[in-house]
């Protein structure tokens, strides 16, 4: 049985621990609401911007002068994957699914002899994939300087993926992060950003005839650089959201286990004192029999 | 109202407006057009400049740099990769933007060159109604 100080200390340490992850958590809450409402602002723009593209890339996508960003390459052979991952951990499964998605899709695309590569958003997923995939990275973007995800972030990282496409570095881009569900439950999410893709327009959408200044084709070549930057700023939201919510639930899983722990430590800790007091009486009863 | 039609503009990051308005000025690329309620459903892509929009509470004007603008009979929607709202901006944002905005003319090819000094005069124009 251990000694009633060391017990002592473990307490002490357990309770410690209880009140940073308690901390945390609330932290994580705050934060959880603030990017909730991140996420939801965003959304009008986005909503618009798919919906105007959509019915452009209707009209125009099956013609031979369509935008190559609309149309592809022509070929599937080279993939880019696009991981955008937290940059800090304690925020239970949320880094892992991700980067057990996209380890598959990997596999699933090598096995069909296609190339991959893998450009990181977020530092944990890059520590992740670092180990089996080195070989495959060609960017990492950091922003763990950045304290709020900005419009300029994700227009930053369209560039950069523009310009890579553009340089003809790939023919396929997907982009990886998670959807926010609920605070305990976030989907990782697969998302084609280049050849874009778009739901087919309602029919009702397709009613209002549309004149368009300048050109179906002008505007949908002005379109589709932003929709890329629109679709990731909007992936970086969620995932915001998603990471927020994430370490929220795990931070309150590990305050209700450090309670657990304390509980039983507490009455190990009494169980032993009151052995070593009985201990004790025995000794005194017997000395006093003895005499 | 039939004389009123509904007025959005919004940026990646927030909504900036959304009420009511009776005529929507926009600096299209091809030109400037007013929308009125009734408009002919039109969609435009924006070069940099201001939107102004006349409605029941007064007028008010939007600095937006580019983005497009979907005109509907009913509605207008301007659709702003950066946006302003003339009220709400402070100087040095519009000045930062003026500076910006002389680089872009002093530096255009000679087609776009009269829309980026118009853009120059709009925002000089708006700085001086702040004052």
């Amino acid at each position: 049985m251990p000694n009633l100080k060391d017990l002592k200390n473990r307490i002490e340490s357990v309770k410690s621990t209880r009140k940073i992850t308690k901390a945390m958590q609330m932290v994580a809450a705050a934060k959880l609401r603030r990017a909730q409402d991140a996420a939801e602002a965003g959304r009008p723009y986005a909503e618009r911007m798919q919906a105007v593209m959509g019915g452009l890339a209707a009209s125009v996508g099956n013609s031979d002068g369509a935008p190559r960003l609309l149309a592809g390459t022509g070929s599937d052979q080279t993939h880019l994957l696009v991981v955008m991952t937290a940059e800090r951990g304690l925020c239970g499964g949320f880094n892992s699914t991700i980067v057990r998605l996209v380890r598959s899709r990997i596999a699933d695309l090598q096995a069909h002899g296609k190339t991959v590569k893998l450009l990181t958003v977020g530092k944990k997923g890059r520590e992740q994939l670092k180990r089996d995939y080195a070989d495959l990275m060609v960017g990492h973007v950091d922003l763990s300087d950045v304290k709020r995800v900005g419009y300029a972030n994700a227009a930053e990282i369209a560039g950069d993926i523009l310009a890579r496409f553009d340089a003809g570095e790939f023919d396929v881009a997907s982009i990886y992060f998670n959807t926010f569900q609920s605070v305990i439950s976030q989907i990782p999410t697969e998302t084609q950003i280049i050849p874009a893709k778009f739901d087919a327009p309602e029919a009702d959408d397709a009613s209002t005839l549309y004149d368009y200044e300048p050109s179906e084709e002008a505007i949908l070549e002005d379109l589709l650089p932003r929709g890329v930057a629109t679709q990731i700023f909007s992936a970086l939201l969620e995932n915001g959201a998603s990471e927020q919510g994430a370490r929220m639930s795990a931070m309150d899983n590990a305050t209700r286990n450090a309670g657990e722990m304390i509980d039983k430590l507490t009455i190990e800790f009494n169980r032993s004192r009151q052995a070593v007091i009985t201990n004790e009486l025995i000794e005194i009863i017997s000395g006093a029999e003895a005499l | 109202m039939a004389d009123m039609m509904q007025f959005d503009l919004v940026s990646p990051e927030k909504r900036l407006a959304s009420f009511e308005a009776s005529s929507v000025q926009i600096p299209g690329a091809d030109g400037d057009l007013t929308a009125m309620p009734g408009h002919s459903p039109v969609i435009t892509t924006l070069r940099p400049g201001v939107v102004r929009v006349q409605s029941a509470d007064g007028d008010k004007s939007y600095v937006v740099t580019s983005g497009f603008v979907e005109v509907t009979a009913g509605s207008v929607s301007v659709i702003a990769e950066r946006a302003h709202a003339g009220d709400e901006v402070r100087k040095d944002d519009l000045s930062d933007l003026l500076e910006e905005a002389r680089a872009m003319a002093a530096s255009a090819e000679a087609d776009q060159k009269d829309g980026a000094e118009k853009f120059v005069a709009d925002l000089v124009q708006l700085l001086e109604d702040m004052d």
